[in-house]
């Protein structure tokens, strides 16, 4: 049953669902991560992945990513079952992600790190390249256009030919979110895109977000742990406590459902 | 002009050709460091092997024919025919990319995230087991490797020199060859690695492993690449000292002659991997030419050691190495 079209507020469409989760169980030995989760991600929504830490949201958008596969439940993407795939596999269909840690490659230019999302849309094969004519060169024009463009969209041109080793924590999450749009991905995945950030870079790092769903129309799935933000942000959320699922709805639907209060203010136990 | 002058610029050009055939070997370290942060003890022996390779296949021998005569008891040693040098370099290549998939397929896959002297053990275990093989395969006697490329005294500049100094300069015209494959394979590598999709996933891989599985990148594809790289590049390096003195045991030695170039160029750099070479080749004859004769000689088997202590003291991540950037 997939859902109608849906115009929100600001104009916005929301379409079908492009992802579903479908009763995923992830262990590790004996502890579980997440406990027989089922949700869905619409094409062109904002949708927040919320709840304390060890929640298990990580763990869910790396089984998303194809970096944990789950023990139980099914993954479909586009309308189809998902089989096991690699991290890299799920990257080439389209599935872009960033981490929370940052992971960029350091010893890179920003330029070069944001050419590598272009990974994908790179065809030319390797004798091609090796001997750079062509084929080759005209794609690498073509990508190092869309490239820019990414680059000027977040507002990093000035840092282009700058090391990643040497920027700040602020700058290299932008970065990383401009690499990952590099891919064109049809899901964006954002691993806590605003933790450890200030409260300014917090606001951009939010006014970027918006501007990417709003301009290319790109699906997003974030994590965030900061309610706040998310409740600006998203349209809607799904609330983890303990691997489970606690709430899953709009904003406003989330923030008055008893279960998500208490996970997040503590129940008193009498 | 000095007699002085001129012998000692003709030891600065031999020098530096000895230099380039020296940063031949040193690029197939740095190739597969710069992937995978793997020291590959066995670049050597891959030079080895190839040379070994391409001589059998040149010659028509039957791979492992000792072997075969030993088990069955017959008597097979030729194929009965030969195969033109150009061909055999290129089969041999497609040996070198069946053996860089069958390393990575057996060994390094398995390997992955472990410390780095785990991974340059087994290296050692591998330098050691294709040393064996490539003698069960083909023999281990001492091989004379000729795939057309010119050798012997350039005459033209022996006469041009004489007509303009009086004084003839002895340039073999393999080093000359040598120079002029090292330069293209150099200057293609650094295309490739800077501005081609695959490159930039190569350098992707070195860089963080989850990042580069995060665009798309597969590991084992760039991995297996990388080993046929470094593959190609053991097999020019074979050529050129293979042809120079003979396809025998010790070319594998010529690996431990690119442990100071490496230091002095720095593990990560295939530039410098080359002027580390130049340093090295033209250091070590200037230094025999000058002050070897008044120690007593053969300066050549230290000097290149000692260059490279010092420089670990005041720079040790060498001439072209990446800077240690470290944010705390």
């Amino acid at each position: 049953m997939v859902p109608e079209d849906t115009i929100t507020e600001d104009g916005r469409k929301i379409g079908g669902v492009v992802m579903e989760m479908k009763n995923i169980t992830l262990r590790f030995g004996g502890v579980v991560a997440i406990k027989d989760i089922s949700f869905d991600i619409r094409q062109g929504e904002i949708r927040a992945i919320i709840g304390p830490n060890g929640a298990g949201k990580s763990s869910m958008l790396n089984v998303i990513s194809g970096f944990y596969h789950p023990q139980e439940g099914e993954v479909w993407y586009q309308g189809k079952r998902r089989p096991p795939m690699k991290p890299f596999e799920v990257a080439q269909q389209g599935i872009a992600r960033t981490f929370q840690n940052i992971a960029l490659f350091e010893g890179m230019t920003v330029l070069d790190n944001v050419m590598t999302g272009r990974f994908r849309q790179m065809k030319a094969g390797l004798f091609a390249q090796a001997i750079w004519k062509g084929s080759a060169e005209a794609e690498e024009m073509k990508n190092r256009e869309a490239v820019e463009k990414i680059i000027d969209f977040l507002e990093i041109q000035h840092i282009r030919k700058t090391p990643v080793g040497r920027l700040p924590y602020g700058l290299k999450k932008r970065v990383e979110l401009a690499r990952a749009l590099a891919a064109e991905p049809s899901i964006l995945l954002l691993d806590e895109p605003m933790a450890g950030m200030n409260v300014e870079e917090k606001e951009d790092m939010s006014r970027f977000i918006l501007d990417v769903n709003d301009e290319f129309g790109t699906t997003i799935a974030l994590i965030e742990h900061d309610m706040g933000v998310v409740m600006d942000l998203s349209d809607r959320v799904v609330v983890m406590d303990y691997g489970r699922k606690i709430g899953d709805g709009t904003p406003d639907e989330v923030r008055t459902n008893q279960d998500v209060i208490d996970a997040y203010l503590g129940v008193a136990h009498d | 002009m000095p007699d002085q002058l001129l012998f000692g610029m003709e030891v600065v050009l031999n020098g530096l050709m000895a230099g380039v055939l020296y940063a031949l070997v040193a690029l197939g370290f740095v190739l597969i460091y710069k992937a995978s942060g793997i020291f590959n003890y066995a670049q050597g022996v891959m030079a080895l092997f190839a040379a070994m390779t391409l001589v059998g296949i040149m010659e028509g021998n039957v791979p492992f024919s000792h072997l075969i005569n030993a088990v069955f008891g017959t008597q097979v040693h030729h194929f009965g025919w030969q195969v033109p040098g150009i061909a055999a370099v290129a089969l041999t290549m497609i040996v070198m990319v069946a053996l860089a998939w069958v390393v990575n397929q057996l060994i390094f896959r398995h390997l992955v995230n472990q410390a780095p002297i785990i991974l340059f053990m087994a290296t050692i275990g591998l330098a050691y087991f294709l040393e064996g093989f490539g003698d069960v395969m083909w023999g281990s006697d001492i091989k004379k490797l000729d795939v057309g490329l010119p050798q012997g005294l350039n005459t033209v500049i022996d006469d041009l020199t004489y007509g303009l100094f009086g004084y003839g300069f002895f340039i073999d015209n393999l080093d000359i060859v040598a120079t002029v494959v090292a330069a293209l394979l150099v200057g293609s590598l650094v295309v490739f690695a800077q501005y081609s999709k695959q490159g930039r996933a190569m350098r992707a891989v070195a860089d963080d492993h989850q990042a580069a599985l995060s665009v798309g990148v597969s590991l084992n594809f760039i991995w297996v690449m990388v080993w046929s790289l470094a593959g190609f590049v053991a097999l020019v390096a074979g050529i050129m000292w293979g042809t120079k003195s003979g396809v025998q045991f010790s070319l594998s030695l010529i690996a431990l002659k690119a442990l100071p170039v490496l230091m002095l160029g720095g593990f990560t750099s295939i530039p410098g991997a080359i002027v580390g070479g130049l340093i090295i080749g033209v250091g070590e004859k200037l230094f025999e030419f000058s002050v070897g004769t008044m120690v007593g000689g053969a300066t050549e088997n230290w000097f290149a050691y000692v260059l490279a202590l010092i420089f670990l003291v005041f720079r040790p991540q060498g001439l072209f190495g990446e800077k240690i950037i470290e944010r705390v």
